[in-house]
């Protein structure tokens, strides 16, 4: 446990930084910096951790809280909702525009958000689902773009690309702090951030940043850029292929 | 064992599709068909995009069809002139069905409109097949021989104008009837993934009246080259071509299929061709059924960055 040896030495310091910040302070750090989709790859678990240093090294009392979240690149969507066409079958019927929907969005908490922090708060740093800050595309009756925006986070959850868990992240004596964050193998590929939130009282007392990114390497890497770099050549060698393996298969079979 | 898919972006068990790709084989070389139409909705159950199922199993298609264009070549059972227009005809239908597609997907209703004309090619093939099947089980138990169609051209194929010479077909006929026929397939292989065995080799026996040898020799021949052009349409358009998952699939199809032709020497095929029709029907009634119920998933999420 590397990292338990990483905090203990920065908890020595927080002394020193003590003196100039009277506000708390955190530390953060990711388990895996750098997630590599290959051949194998069925998802991962991202290790969120940290300290959180407290001026004069003192742990106050009253109830603190964590919270974090591993969020994906921002996505312009466009979103369609199906409805039943005359009673019989479903088609898509209406659509709307988000011009900023996470491609992944997981939060974890110590505690449940409604409880941490007011609607006003949680809106600003967006912590949780129903506070996530989509844009949805103007011109749309709010009615309509709230039932588009529960539709997309319903949508999402379900396929696991938005999470919310409410008591997964622990708390150790009041300063070290972790929470494991599952992404799905759907994942898009990009950059991501785990941030960590200091919360007292209903006020968010500190934050950290930590970048991830998720990419793909080897083979998938190599076949994924060569079908958007060169598709003509990808396509030829995919057709190629198929009439070798289809002309090998018949000779082989002949001998047997 | 689980494997990624770089282009589908999912991850999905590698068995699980070479025994799919396995299984529409076995049943392509037992009834000489392409098996496209199976494959490619027992894909999107498996949750791999629409897109992405239909482009990967038009390639398998090519691997699927070669081994047969050669046997058929060798044999002299393609109709060589027939099959180039057909080809010309194909690679047309498939560039117009890219442009279709592409706006059908800006309406939004291409998942609605390939769900129906699966509905409506699956009813088609499964009642057909049920019907020939049925009647030869019939003819069996009776003892009596079915009468054989004489062979002749439909009005509708004379009407058409400029009639050229087919020697090996030994047919009349205009080349546009099969240009228009080759255009209507492509646009089934761009759109669903399917060679369009099933309309080609009725419309040859039915409308064209060709001779029996060259019919499914030049239709495999189309086969091969209109699936190529599909995937390379594919490729430079929609960039679904995933060649891991196309490449399980033909390791299972092209065993399968060799498989399914020694099967095919040795079991009474009409009991099994009724079999099948039945299977087709089901996947049709599932696919109607999906169409009607309540989706699971109401909203469905396009990225436009």
């Amino acid at each position: 446990m590397r990292w338990r040896i990483a905090l203990a030495g920065l908890l020595a310091l927080s002394g020193v930084g003590a003196a100039h910040a009277a506000e708390p302070q955190l530390v953060s750090d990711v388990s895996d910096r750098d997630i590599e989709i290959r051949a194998s790859f069925h998802g991962a678990t991202e290790l969120v951790f940290g300290a959180i240093l407290y001026p004069d090294g003192v742990v106050p009392d009253g109830q603190t809280d964590i919270a974090i979240v591993l969020r994906g690149p921002s996505q312009s969507i466009r979103l369609r909702e199906k409805d039943k066409l005359g009673g019989l079958i479903w088609v898509n019927a209406d659509e709307t525009r988000f011009r900023s929907a996470p491609a992944f969005y997981a939060i974890a908490t110590s505690r449940p958000i409604a409880k941490m922090v007011d609607r006003n708060t949680a809106d600003i740093f967006e912590l949780g689902l129903n506070s996530l800050q989509l844009s949805p595309s103007s011109g749309m009756a709010p009615e309509a773009a709230r039932r588009f925006e529960r539709g997309l986070i319903d949508l999402r959850r379900r396929g696991a690309l938005y999470a919310s868990q409410t008591g997964t992240v622990e708390i150790t004596n009041g300063v070290l702090y972790r929470a494991l964050i599952p992404i799905p193998a759907r994942v898009p590929v990009g950059h991501y951030t785990a941030e960590t939130f200091l919360i007292r009282h209903g006020q968010v007392l500190a934050a950290t940043t930590r970048d991830v990114v998720i990419h793909k390497i080897g083979f998938e890497r190599f076949v994924a850029i060569s079908a958007r770099a060169f598709p003509f050549i990808y396509g030829a060698v995919v057709v190629i292929l198929s009439v070798l393996f289809g002309w090998a298969a018949g000779v082989l079979f002949k001998r047997i | 064992m689980d494997l990624y898919l770089p282009i589908a972006n999912i991850s999905v068990n590698a068995l699980a599709i070479i025994l799919l790709g396995g299984a529409v084989g076995i049943l392509s070389g037992m009834f000489g068909l392409g098996g496209g139409f199976l494959t490619t909705p027992i894909l999107i159950f498996f949750g791999i995009p629409p897109a992405v199922a239909a482009a990967s199993a038009s390639s398998q298609l090519t691997g699927a069809s070669v081994s047969g264009v050669i046997a058929h070549l060798r044999r002299g059972g393609v109709d060589l002139k027939m099959g180039w227009i057909l080809v010309v005809g194909g690679i047309l239908g498939s560039f117009f069905g890219a442009f279709l597609f592409r706006m059908l997907q800006n309406i939004g209703q291409i998942d609605t409109v390939i769900n129906i004309l699966y509905v409506v090619l699956l009813l088609l093939v499964g009642v057909a097949m049920a019907r020939s099947a049925w009647h030869a089980i019939a003819a069996q138990h009776s003892g009596e021989a079915i009468p054989v169609r004489s062979r002749h051209h439909h009005r509708l194929v004379v009407s058409l104008p400029f009639r050229w010479r087919f020697y090996a077909s030994g047919i009349y006929l205009s080349p546009l009837a099969p240009l228009i026929l080759g255009f209507i397939t492509g646009i089934a292989t761009e759109l669903l993934g399917v060679g369009g065995g099933f309309i080609l080799i009725p419309a040859k026996v039915y409308l064209f009246g060709m001779r029996a040898k060259v019919v499914a020799g030049t239709s495999l021949f189309q086969i091969l080259f209109v699936t190529a052009t599909a995937t390379m349409v594919n490729a430079l358009t929609t960039h679904s071509v995933d060649v891991v998952l196309a490449g399980l699939l033909l390791i299972g199809s092209v065993v399968g299929a060799q498989v399914g032709t020694r099967f095919a020497e040795r079991v009474p095929p009409d009991y099994m061709r009724l079999g099948l029709a039945v299977l087709i029907l089901l996947v049709a009634l599932r696919l109607v059924i999906g169409l009607g119920i309540h989706p699971d998933e109401i909203y469905t999420v396009e990225v436009t960055r």
